[in-house]
């Protein structure tokens, strides 16, 4: 599969958040805003990075010749967890800049469901190195644009007029459902199954 | 320390079902609930295999409260919750093969699901093992309810179907209405559902 096709499928096609259904905590919670909105995608574009290239040097280096496949869930989810941390501590230590933009979102993070996802799908897709980076790129521009094109809408149904029933979550729900109608007309260009 | 009544067995039991149910009140556990409905089996396979990780972390979770020390008791759940995790994972790989292949990628995020690190931490870290049991089976019974109904309803109007069998007129089910089945039904219905659940709270609170 050519590099272009990985990174647009995963970008849009199969976007994480509106046709995968994954990462969801996040897109609803912080999206209150288009500022935070920023912060949260530059902290998950970062470990996603991070997160792809040590899960599949570990896979490929340690699980797979050991035969320890079974442990991958165990392994992986603590390696992110270890990696969030020490992100975390270098940051505030060495780049303090980047820290005060994303700081707060990065113990977030852990439990973020699409950094996990991420490392099952680059060894279910069986992605090389090169081709792994690249959707991790391309999930995690995903997850940008979603959550940073929802918190604009957000931003205006604060002031529009509701009724109280549909108050905060269920016109959000709605307007995701209207953000997600929108994705699917990429469904037909292609995509990776 | 203990002021007030002691809350009843039972009450752990049922707060979890209506009251602190964990996807319509706390909002929690959101992606398996819009991702693995389309069908109401797809549904109550995936609230099963969560359940199952749920009441035995909870249980795990209690039984060694003493002797963790609190300042690794988080890795310590993640690799309780994952152990059971790859547990299922491959139960139901090997004799659920279809519903295995169905909810692929969400049967290993079961780890991350909130629900779970949440009861552990903020119930199971601190009652007894009948009381966590009991706690994690209401909240699992709430969580398996709402993936019930979404997959039901889903399945009802995106395919015409009840678990398979056809419900509705040949003439409906050939041209069904296939945005429930596609992601932003899921998300529809369940702002709907919520709003439904927001408009009974705002009734009783105004009376």
């Amino acid at each position: 599969m050519n590099s272009a096709k990985i990174f647009l499928a995963a970008f849009l096609v199969n976007n994480i958040i509106l046709m995968r259904f994954i990462g969801l905590c996040p897109f609803f919670g912080v999206s209150t805003a288009v500022s935070t909105s920023i912060g949260m995608s530059a902290a998950v574009l970062f470990v996603m990075l991070l997160a792809s290239w040590v899960s599949y040097v570990l896979y490929h280096a340690l699980l797979l010749p050991l035969g320890l496949v079974f442990l991958r869930t165990a392994v992986f989810i603590l390696v992110i967890a270890a990696l969030v941390q020490f992100v975390e501590m270098f940051l505030k230590k060495y780049v303090k800049n980047l820290y005060s933009a994303m700081g707060i979102y990065l113990p977030l993070i852990t439990t973020n469901c699409a950094i996990l996802a991420v490392t099952f799908f680059n060894i279910n897709y069986k992605f090389n190195l090169l081709q792994a980076t690249l959707f991790a790129l391309g999930t995690a521009a995903g997850f940008a644009l979603a959550i940073i094109l929802f918190a604009a809408i957000r931003e205006r149904l604060e002031d529009a007029p509701i009724s109280p029933a549909f108050k905060g979550y269920p016109i959000a729900f709605i307007g995701a459902a209207l953000v997600s109608l929108a994705f699917m007309g990429f469904t037909a260009l292609f995509g990776i199954s | 320390m203990n002021n007030g009544p002691k809350p009843s067995r039972l009450s752990y039991l049922t707060s979890g079902i209506v009251k602190e149910n964990p996807t319509l009140i706390l909002m929690i556990g959101l992606c398996p609930t819009l991702a693995t409905t389309v069908t109401a089996r797809d549904g109550l396979g995936m609230a099963l295999a969560a359940s199952f990780v749920l009441v035995c972390s909870n249980v795990v979770v209690s039984a060694i409260r003493k002797i963790v020390p609190d300042s690794v008791r988080i890795p310590i759940f993640i690799i309780i919750i994952s152990t059971f995790v790859t547990i299922i994972d491959y139960v139901m790989q090997a004799y659920q093969p279809d519903l295995y292949r169905v909810l692929g990628v969400f049967v290993p995020l079961i780890v991350v699901n909130c629900i779970i690190l949440g009861r552990a931490e903020a119930f199971a870290y601190h009652h007894g093992i009948i009381d966590s049991f009991l706690d994690g089976l209401g909240k699992s019974i709430g969580f398996a309810l709402v993936l019930f109904i979404m997959g039901t309803l889903r399945e009802f109007f995106g395919s015409g179907t009840f678990f398979g069998k056809a419900v509705l007129p040949a003439a409906y089910r050939a041209q069904p209405m296939l945005f429930a089945i596609f992601p932003p039904g899921a998300f529809f219905l369940i702002g709907l559902l919520k709003a439904l659940v927001n408009k009974t709270a705002l009734g009783k609170r105004s009376q």
